[in-house]
């Protein structure tokens, strides 16, 4: 019905502005334009809204770096992010010079040229010159850009494996990571998907005596300022892992192992206490107030108060719940990081375990592949229940010290 | 080489259109006639718009408002996929894929280089008709067959395919993974493939066209730019377009009869699947050498079409003709040597990933050069203000623009950071997306008078751009500052990242800009189809333009000229051209029609 009465009204509406407009036709002297083609009239009014277009246009430039100008990623909490960060604002400095130069021009050029029936036009056709000119400076402008971005490039790419970096296996499947520390052999286990059976989920060759020492974990603990390799495993389809605040990045593809490495700068507790921070979790958590307000009025249960943690976060799309694919990433001091390494049982002494129980099958039950979770609740709404990581003892020790 | 291509395509049939009886459905629906073929593109393609630009309105409302329900959902989307008015994640993906497919392959490719290229290839070189009407119809109909199909993927049960319009595998190889890529992801596939063969036949059809079919005096330097533009672009689809095809027909493989070229080691659902050795890699390197040539596919006939209609408003040559030939002849070389900036952080060697920084900033020189001849086609002027001119501007607005921000993207080092978020959906969506649209909208306004025989109106046109071109940075500007936030895109919500709280505003604030842009392309619909009917009657050069397809009667016949096929004595840009005692060449207009011989004393002053 509603959508009958809504039909309804559209066509009264549309047959409305057609009176209108002949009414307007009608109204026309009769020594009006009505060529359909811009006259002296159009062209001015337009040349001034293309004027006013320009303004528009820096206005909203104004704006939007002046207002969400602030969203921009805080401080980059890796060795190289500097790097990144000062190359990224070199690049947009320099695109925003030439935006304003050439939508000056172009719109400015419009106002300025609007056409008048008495005036001419200048036949100008080439100018080599000129033509030069513009070809020579972007050339010249790239060059430089391209130079210095390969430089960080393989500065960033080049893993130096002289530096001896923890060496860390990031395992995603749909919708979660699971990260492996390589142990004391700083040496990854083998591993392949047809390994994957009870508790283990990620597939360690148990034959491979590196892999006895490996330690696999739901939450991701750096030691910081020490340099880390990353090793990508994928259970199932494509994921990236997205590190927004190290400015990292590197697809995760099922069949290969890709890699990435940076040394973390910044632990979660300095980064927590930094200005830039304090202010913006400040601000989300006014929000989060406001519509808590609402949610209360409506007997709905509240939003939890927000506390910043690094994480890690899926950007390839990888299924209907790759929205909230996330890693909680923890980087503290050397010590902090041992004791919690420490605490952590080795695949080795997990896959013992099984084997102890294995004539008690209804607590091995409860261990189900990871790859079972999320393809049942097929609205996705299930998954949020995964965000909160099952916390370990030392996380919630971290998180008192605040 | 001109000279051969000018011997005069003889006319056996110059007294045609007379004696061909044609009913309704030769005339109408199998029409062989590249100015009906041209229309049944446009049409087509307008319709196809409508659907996609709804759906992006869809999933914007999810996005401003997350997980809140909306009538609108229950009424389109159904209990299914929006139960109690809620959108579902898996919809959510659906749309953003097909809302992808469509609107670069249906509306951007077929729409705009489709109708264009059908309708302006014969009559601006002066051509009768394309070299094969019969296999040109075939192209629209398998067009047309392939967006029924697309279609008809929306109301399978499993639902239209979901893994983003890239359809990476193995997402979009395994019904496991995801719903969609069940029988959903099956008729995309098979869609697809009827689009590239479609595609080739046009392309082929437009590469023969230009190149035999050129009348007298049409050398290719004499050719408009539009020509120019259509012709590399027929040939970048001729090159990319097949291997698109051979990724189709490995996924279809891969998917349907147990072969593994882009599947390995895959653990899913509790079971090993038998796949071993693929690599999905090896199909994001298939996918993106037809994936980037495909986004100049869509903005060359754009830019092809402004640089014409630019000049012809602002009664002035376009500076720097040749250079303009030369950057489209650059774009489309570099084209096929930059897919690898779409895989910075893939996986591949990194060395890889410097070459193609390279080879892609090197495509910015060319992009550049044809921005700076626009804005100096304007300098000193006397432009025109048509709303075909407008849109010609607002293009150069949001190439820059978008374009800029390219500049970022396609530095390797700073990809790392931003690629996959919502930057990466600012930059493409003003720089090929905003553009190549002004430019197919550009087109529809300055052609009409062509294709329907009458004006389109110029108010509702006027009212029509500014809304767009507000509503259009609106959308986009904000856009890159959450990207740059580090916020991916293809999220269903980002409710789950409080960090991600305060974008919230932003978010509502870009969708309201998307309803209202996407409202006045209602103004649009309306001028558009109420002027086929009741629009004012066009005189036959409405814009005073300089090329062949002007010199047409208003009435269309098979054969498009009555007489003659007309001579070209020029090229198609002596506007307010002077002789040495400062009149202009014809006295009393500022134009030069291409058929008019050169004059007593006038020199060829084109490049």
């Amino acid at each position: 019905m509603t959508v009958f009465l809504v039909i309804i009204v559209l066509a009264l509406l549309a047959v409305t502005g057609w009176q209108i407009s002949k009414i307007f036709q009608l109204s026309k002297r009769p020594d009006a334009d009505t060529s359909e083609v811009a006259n002296d009239k159009d062209n001015k009014l337009h040349g001034i809204l293309n004027l006013a277009f320009l303004i528009f246009l820096y206005v909203i430039s104004i704006y939007c770096f002046w207002e969400y100008g602030r969203f921009y990623l805080p401080e980059a909490a890796s060795e190289h992010g500097g790097e990144y960060d000062t190359l990224m604002f070199v690049s947009i400095a320099l695109i925003m010079v030439v935006q304003v130069f050439t939508q000056g021009l172009l719109h400015y050029f419009a106002y300025k040229y609007k056409g008048e029936k008495t005036k001419r036009a200048l036949f100008y056709a080439d100018n080599d010159k000129l033509e030069f000119i513009w070809t020579i400076i972007p050339v010249i402008v790239l060059a430089g850009l391209i130079i210095y971005g390969l430089f960080t490039w393989s500065d960033i790419m080049n893993i130096n494996e002289e530096e001896d970096p923890l060496v860390i296996e990031l395992y995603a499947y749909q919708f979660d990571w699971r990260a492996r520390y390589s142990g004391e052999d700083n040496t990854l286990g083998k591993a392949n998907v047809r390994f994957i059976e009870g508790v283990n989920q990620l597939g360690v060759d148990e034959s491979d005596s590196y892999g006895q020492d490996d330690k696999i974990v739901t939450e991701l603990h750096l030691p910081v300022n020490r340099p880390v390799l990353f090793k990508f495993r994928s259970q199932d389809v494509l994921h990236s892992a997205y590190f927004p605040f190290f400015r990292a990045q590197m697809n995760v593809v099922p069949g290969m192992i890709t890699q990435f490495g940076f040394t973390p700068t910044i632990t979660s507790e300095e980064m927590r206490e930094s200005e830039y921070m304090v202010d913006k979790v400040k601000s989300v958590n006014e929000e989060r107030n406001e519509k808590n307000k609402e949610l209360l009025a409506q007997g709905e249960p509240t939003l939890d108060s927000y506390e910043f943690d690094y994480f890690l976060l899926c950007n390839k799309i990888c299924g209907q719940a790759h929205y909230n694919m996330q890693m909680k990433i923890i980087v503290e001091s050397e010590e902090d990081y041992n004791k919690w390494l420490e605490e952590q049982p080795t695949f080795g002494s997990t896959m013992a375990e099984q084997s102890e129980d294995a004539d008690r099958p209804e607590d091995t039950a409860g261990d189900q592949p990871p790859a079972t979770e999320g393809e049942e609740d097929a609205e996705g709404e299930d998954n949020t229940e995964q965000t909160p990581q099952e916390t370990n003892a030392v996380a919630g020790v971290d998180n008192e010290q605040n | 080489m001109s000279a051969i291509a000018n011997a005069p395509a003889h006319d056996h049939h110059d007294d045609h259109g007379h004696h061909h009886k044609q009913t309704f459905i030769t005339k109408y629906i199998f029409s062989q006639d590249h100015k009906m073929i041209a229309k049944q593109y446009l049409i087509t393609g307008l319709l196809m718009g409508i659907i996609g630009i709804a759906m992006s309105v869809l999933f914007r409302i999810q996005l401003a408002w997350p997980e809140q329900s909306f009538w609108i959902f229950e009424a389109l989307l159904g209990d299914t996929w929006a139960p109690d008015g809620v959108m579902s994640p898996s919809i959510y993906l659906a749309l953003v894929t097909i809302h992808g497919t469509i609107m670069v392959f249906f509306v951007l490719t077929a729409g705009l280089s489709g109708t264009f290229s059908n309708l302006l290839i014969p009559l601006q070189i002066g051509a009768r008709d394309m070299a094969s009407g019969f296999l040109n119809m075939v192209s629209y109909w398998l067009f047309f067959l392939s967006s029924v199909i697309m279609l008809s993927s929306l109301f399978v049960e499993s639902g239209p395919a979901m893994a983003g319009w890239t359809i990476y595998p193995p997402l979009s190889a395994l019904p496991q993974a995801i719903s969609g890529s069940g029988t959903g992801m099956t008729l995309w596939l098979v869609s697809m493939a009827i689009f590239i063969a479609s595609s080739l036949m046009g392309s082929l059809n437009y590469i023969v066209t230009v190149i035999n079919l050129r009348t007298t005096g049409m050398s290719m330097t004499r050719l408009p730019l539009t020509i120019w533009a259509f012709f590399v672009t027929a040939i970048i689809g001729v090159v990319s377009f097949p291997v698109l095809l051979s990724a189709a027909l490995l996924l279809i493989m891969d998917r349907s009869f147990g072969t593994s070229f882009f599947l390995s080691d895959i653990f899913i659902q509790g079971e090993v699947l038998a796949h071993q050795g693929g690599s999905p890699v090896l199909f994001e390197h298939l996918f993106w050498f037809l994936g980037h040539p495909e986004v100049y596919i869509v903005i060359l006939p754009a830019m092809g079409m402004v640089s014409e209609i630019m000049a012809t408003n602002a009664r002035k040559p376009i500076f720097g003709y040749r250079a303009m030939v030369a950057s489209i002849l650059a774009i489309a070389f570099l084209s096929t040597i930059v897919w690898g900036h779409h895989m910075f952080v893939s996986g591949m060697n990194p060395f890889l990933g410097s070459v193609f920084t390279f080879t892609t900033l090197l495509i910015a020189i060319p992009s550049a050069v044809k921005a700076f001849n626009w804005i100096t086609t304007l300098w000193k002027g006397n432009l025109q203000m048509n709303p075909a001119m407008l849109f010609s501007i607002g293009f150069v607005s949001t190439f820059i623009t978008g374009g800029l921000t390219g500049i970022i993207l396609g530095d390797s080092t700073l990809d790392i950071n931003v690629h996959d978020t919502y930057f990466v959906v600012a930059h493409f969506h003003l720089v090929m997306g905003i553009s190549a649209l002004y430019g197919l909208l550009a087109g529809v306004y300055h052609w009409f008078p062509k294709m329907f025989g009458r004006m389109m109106n110029k108010n509702l046109g006027y009212i029509h751009f500014w809304v767009t071109a507000i509503g259009a940075y609106g959308v986009f500007f904000p856009m890159h500052f959450i990207g740059i936030a580090g916020l991916p895109r293809r999220y269903y919500t980002n409710t789950n990242f409080p960090y991600f709280d305060d974008y919230a505003d932003v978010n509502v604030i870009i969708t309201v800009a998307a309803i209202i842009t996407a409202a006045v392309q209602l103004v649009f619909l309306y001028n558009f189809f109420g002027s086929i009917f009741f629009g004012k009657k066009a005189v036959q050069n409405p814009w005073k333009a300089n090329t062949l397809e002007w010199t047409t009667p208003v009435e269309h016949i098979h054969g498009n000229w009555p007489g003659a096929i007309p001579s070209v004595y020029r090229w198609a840009y002596d506007y307010s051209k002077e002789d040495e005692h400062g009149n202009y060449v014809i006295k009393g207009q500022d134009f030069v029609p291409q058929t008019v011989p050169l004059q007593k004393d006038e020199e060829e002053l084109n490049h």
